[in-house]
């Protein structure tokens, strides 16, 4: 029998009335972004800076025979080449976080053979980006191709091509987890519903692409890199070792990003081949992916996965157990391990009161490029399928969708799930309430009805499903038995500071700006605590070397992690302006409270110092104070996970590793073309909790934009790799991204069930709408298409795939 | 390689150039002007991320020769706002939310604008309808849409929207 230690941390009072938290208010960052001035990597021009480009493998399993590079070396313009061969001298191979990386080893080029298409083999460093593109067509590289694994399952086999000898295996990872009695549960069902689904990679394609600008320091052998992706940041020590340089010598300067939806979580390569090339050539090198870099040789495409799944049930709807077995395609290395896997563990059983969950989960390399993060990180998946699996069990029930989940809703928190993570709040009851007011439900079950009368094929979507927020780094070693070690802190940083004038600047930590709007987001917290406007507060970005600890953004952590670090900071500024006004006042300290931007003796309003008149007096008149008071008004806060526990030694048990559990109803309408397979929107309503609201319209702003990514995903977006290791779609005409003639204006609603344990009571929404999207887009079509005996669990829903159905079923030619 | 000189007026600035011929617009205005606002996003005429006018037409300035623009005028994102105020449009677009990461937004307000010199009056779908030719990955459209419609009003009024903010 597994025992668990299940401390809670103590539950918070969270103020009643909030002046700016909660409140919509324009972003700050915007002004500049509107200007044409964001300061992206692109807009960077260092004196004397040379570019880089790579060469792309054009085969998806290749050995490398032999690369000439004297051809390329003589073009003009051209400063260096540097093939895979000379790269692996330069550096070492890039963090990685998978099982065995001894055993699938990954460098920034590839050494004696290639992986997948678009790996690249050699790099060239120029006076310009179209003179290093010239010299990349002189190299001469001689391929020995070897025959390609692109079938995950095929790849399973024991005579399969291996895509890492040294793995002995396609399979870099292969583990069953049981939590409960799910045999016996099984055994009790009264009904087990089954099911296969298939869900295919895409990916977060963020309009800007990854790239770094590096400029190297010979009296130091360090580095200083201007890049677009720094998360992780406590974990940059790895990137310095992959250059070979002590950690204290690297510099990383954060830049926004265009966009990244995950896809620009800890992307290192990019990094270290400019760097690699700025050393080498003494001069400063920008290396910034290009479009096909980005979408063949990202290191960022989504989940791949297969499922087998069972789900027991009482004959009354009540869901007892589920049994899932996955192959997950990976790619040709694994940079994240699979990380995914705990996301979507963290809620594997939705928002329902299943008791027992069998988990097996086989990461399988083929010859493709890698997967990485995509807003979800694998959770978007667990979602859709589960939902699969609730809509397949109600129709074989005789059930309505919205009358099966109500049946199964947890309504008593916190709530520990099988798999040992908790669920600190939630409303779901209300969620639904709303989303079926919201999305007219009655109303478009009546037109459905006359619709199918006159031969059209409307479907309406019903999806519950949750968003895990502020993961702990538990969840990328709880895999293994050994090596064991501690709960990771995964801490976030801020520093305030409070100037001679009064005028407050916070100072932030890891990645700049991801298209998220931290700098309002922290504005607002601040200004909250100091009474002042968002937008008289400064926000800046330190560098890594100078930098407090951080993670950076990723599984919608930022907004609970920075309001605990703009808390404890704010604490210990009032801490100190208190003792200051006490001794200007000639007061006690505990006789004063803080009341509209400044500290006066309770019950004496006339007796108050403002924050400037506070901060004048410490800055330029220090020895107006006791002995150990020093001059200034800055603090910085170190905020720390706030709650995340051991899982069990036999991993019976994997602890609480993602707490703040936020939940959504999406409802979509839409008619199905059974001619055509296109699928259209007739109306579409979200209603999200995601605890208390920080900037409403900015969560607004993630539930619509990630729904359209959602859309993408559900019908139109996939990597497709042929059966000879191709990829297929390497340009926006073979990856459609929905324009906006694809994307509904949604109807958004808002429940607000705080967080015990966070700073307001916050949750992280970041990855919003795409969370959903994809799961009620599906169930939307099946619904659709119910009364043709068709039923689709295959995403993406492209009009081949629909008409393929259709005609399967007996439905046209 | 051999260059060619031409004449751009960008932002109603006159400039004579030397560039190569198979300099793309995009790389000229952002290298040899220093005007970065123009982004690069897909490099293949697709996403519209580049969009600029070239008299008074949106084009994309990825898959454009410098060379083919000569004698043209050319109005990029750094010619919208005078000064401290921001054109009505850059106006809207912050007040309703019609950004998220700012990379489309260059290209996308130039649409715009030639989307409202064209019909200063469109209807909501009309709008959708239009940007169709530019994507945008973080907003989802709807703010995008609302924010042309909110300018198209202002700017028929002739006033000018709000007042400038601190960046």
């Amino acid at each position: 029998m597994t025992t668990v230690d299940r401390p809670t941390p103590p539950v918070r009072t969270h103020k009643a009335e909030r002046t700016w938290v909660g409140k919509s208010i324009r972003r700050v960052e915007d002004p500049r972004f509107l200007r044409g001035r964001g300061g992206y990597v692109a807009d960077l021009v260092l004196p004397g800076m040379l570019h880089a480009a790579v060469l792309r493998s054009p085969h998806p399993h290749a050995r490398i025979v032999s690369i000439d590079t004297s051809r390329a070396e003589a073009a003009p313009g051209v400063h260096a080449v540097v093939t895979g061969a000379q790269a692996a001298e330069l550096t070492d191979p890039l963090p990685d976080f998978g099982p065995n990386p001894a055993a699938h080893t990954w460098r920034c080029l590839a050494v004696d053979k290639v992986r997948y298409v678009g790996e690249g083999v050699a790099v060239v460093v120029a006076d310009d980006r179209y003179l290093a593109e010239d010299a990349l067509e002189l190299i001469d590289v001689e391929y020995e191709p070897l025959p390609p694994v692109v079938d995950p399952l095929a790849a399973l086999a024991d005579d399969a091509p291996l895509v890492h000898e040294p793995l002995g295996s396609n399979c870099a990872y292969d583990r069953t987890f049981e939590f409960g009695d799910v045999a016996g549960d099984f055994e009790r069902a009264d009904v087990v519903v089954t099911d296969q689904l298939r869900w295919h990679r895409s990916g977060g394609q963020p309009l800007e692409t990854v790239g770094a600008v590096a400029e190297h320091d010979p009296a130091t052998g360090g580095f200083r890199v201007h890049t677009n992706s720094l998360s992780f940041t406590s974990y940059l020590f790895m990137v310095a070792t992959a250059l070979k340089i002590p950690a204290n010598r690297l510099d990383i300067v954060p830049m926004p990003a265009g966009g990244s939806f995950g896809s620009k979580l800890f992307v290192t390569k990019p990094l270290v081949i400019a760097a690699m090339c700025a050393r080498l050539t003494g001069r400063p090198v920008r290396y910034l992916e290009d479009r096909v870099d980005n979408m063949a040789n990202c290191d960022h495409h989504g989940s791949d996965r297969h499922y087998d799944v069972r789900m027991a049930l009482t004959r009354d709807g009540k869901i007892t157990a589920i049994d899932i077995d996955t192959v997950d395609d990976y790619g040709a290395y694994i940079q994240f391990g699979v990380g995914h896997h705990g996301n979507a563990l963290a809620q594997v059983v939705g928002p329902y009161t299943i008791g027992s969950v069998r988990y097996r989960v086989r990461a399988v390399l083929t010859n493709k490029n890698q997967q990485g993060a995509y807003r979800g990180f694998g959770s978007e998946v667990n979602n859709w399928m589960l939902e699969q699996m609730v809509d397949k069990a109600a129709r074989e029930l005789g059930m309505d969708p919205v009358e099966i989940r109500r049946r199964n809703f947890i309504r008593s928190f916190p709530h520990f799930i099988p798999t040992g993570n908790v669920y600190d709040s939630g409303d779901y009851d209300a969620v639904l309430d709303k989303t079926l007011e919201l999305g007219r439900y009655e109303h478009w079950r009546e037109v459905q009805e006359q619709a199918r009368a006159e031969g059209r094929y409307i479907g309406i979507g019903l999806i519950t499903a949750q968003e895990r927020s502020v993961f702990s780094a538990t969840e990328f070693w709880f895999w293994f038995d050994e090596p064991g070690a501690p709960v990771t802190s995964m801490p976030e940083s801020v520093t305030l500071k409070v100037d001679a004038t009064g005028a407050i600047t916070a100072t932030l930590y890891s990645c700049a700006f991801w298209g998220n709007s931290p700098e309002t987001m922290v504005a607002q917290l601040v200004a909250e605590e100091f009474d002042c406007d968002p937008h008289d507060v400064s926000v800046v970005y330190q560098s890594s070397k100078n930098g407090l600890p951080a993670t950076g953004p990723g599984g919608s952590r930022t907004t609970v992690m920075l309001a605990g670090a703009v808390e404890g900071a704010s604490a210990k500024i009032k801490e100190k302006a208190r003792r200051a006004a006490a001794h200007l006042l000639e007061a006690d300290p505990d006789d004063l409270e803080w009341r509209d931007g400044g500290f006066e003796v309770r019950g004496v309003p006339e007796k108050r110092k403002t924050l400037s008149e506070i901060a004048i007096m410490l800055h330029l008149f220090k020895h107006s104070f006791d002995e150990d008071v020093e001059s200034g008004l800055e603090e910085s806060k170190v905020f720390d996970h706030p709650y995340t526990t051991m899982p069990s030694a036999d991993r019976k048990d994997l602890g609480v590793f993602y707490p703040f559990m936020g939940h959504a109803c999406h409802l979509p309408v839409v008619e199905v073309d059974v001619e055509t397979g296109v699928v259209t929107f007739l109306d579409y309503a979200a209603v999200h909790d995601c605890g208390t609201l920080v900037n409403p319209r900015s969560l607004a702003g993630h539930i619509q934009g990630g729904t359209a990514q959602g859309i993408g995903t559900a019908l139109y977006e996939e990597f497709v790799y042929g059966p000879d290791g191709q990829l297929q779609t390497t340009s926006y005409l073979d990856y459609p991204i929905p324009t906006s003639l694809e994307v509904p204006e949604l109807k958004i609603g808002h429940v607000e069930t705080p967080s015990p344990w966070t700073p307001h009571g916050i949750k992280g929404g970041g990855e919003g709408g795409r969370m959903m999207a994809p799961a009620a887009i599906n169930a939307a079509v099946n619904d659709a298409l119910a009364p043709l005996g068709v039923r689709i669990t295959e995403l993406p829903l492209t009009p081949d795939r629909i008409r393929a159905a259709l005609r399967a079923a007996g439905h046209g030619s | 390689m051999s260059t060619r000189e031409i004449t751009l007026t960008v932002n109603g600035r006159r400039t004579t150039l030397s560039v190569e011929p198979r300099k793309l617009l995009v790389d000229v205005l952002r290298e040899d002007l220093g005007l970065v606002g123009t982004h690069i996003g897909c490099e293949h005429g697709v996403c519209g991320t580049c969009t600029v006018l070239r008299d008074g037409r949106s084009i994309r300035s990825c898959t454009t020769f410098a060379v083919q623009a000569d004698g043209a005028d050319i109005r990029t994102v750094e010619g919208l706002a005078q000064g401290p105020e921001l054109h009505p449009l850059q106006e809207a677009f912050w007040e309703k939310q019609g950004l998220q990461c700012g990379y489309c937004t260059p290209g996308m307000l130039m649409r715009c604008v030639e989307i409202l010199e064209r019909d200063p009056d469109p209807t909501p779908q009309s709008v959708r309808e239009q940007i169709a030719s530019n994507l945008c990955r973080c907003t989802g459209y709807a703010t995008i849409t609302e924010a042309v419609c909110a300018a198209a009003e202002v700017m028929r009024s002739g006033a000018r929207a709000g007042t400038e903010v601190a960046s």
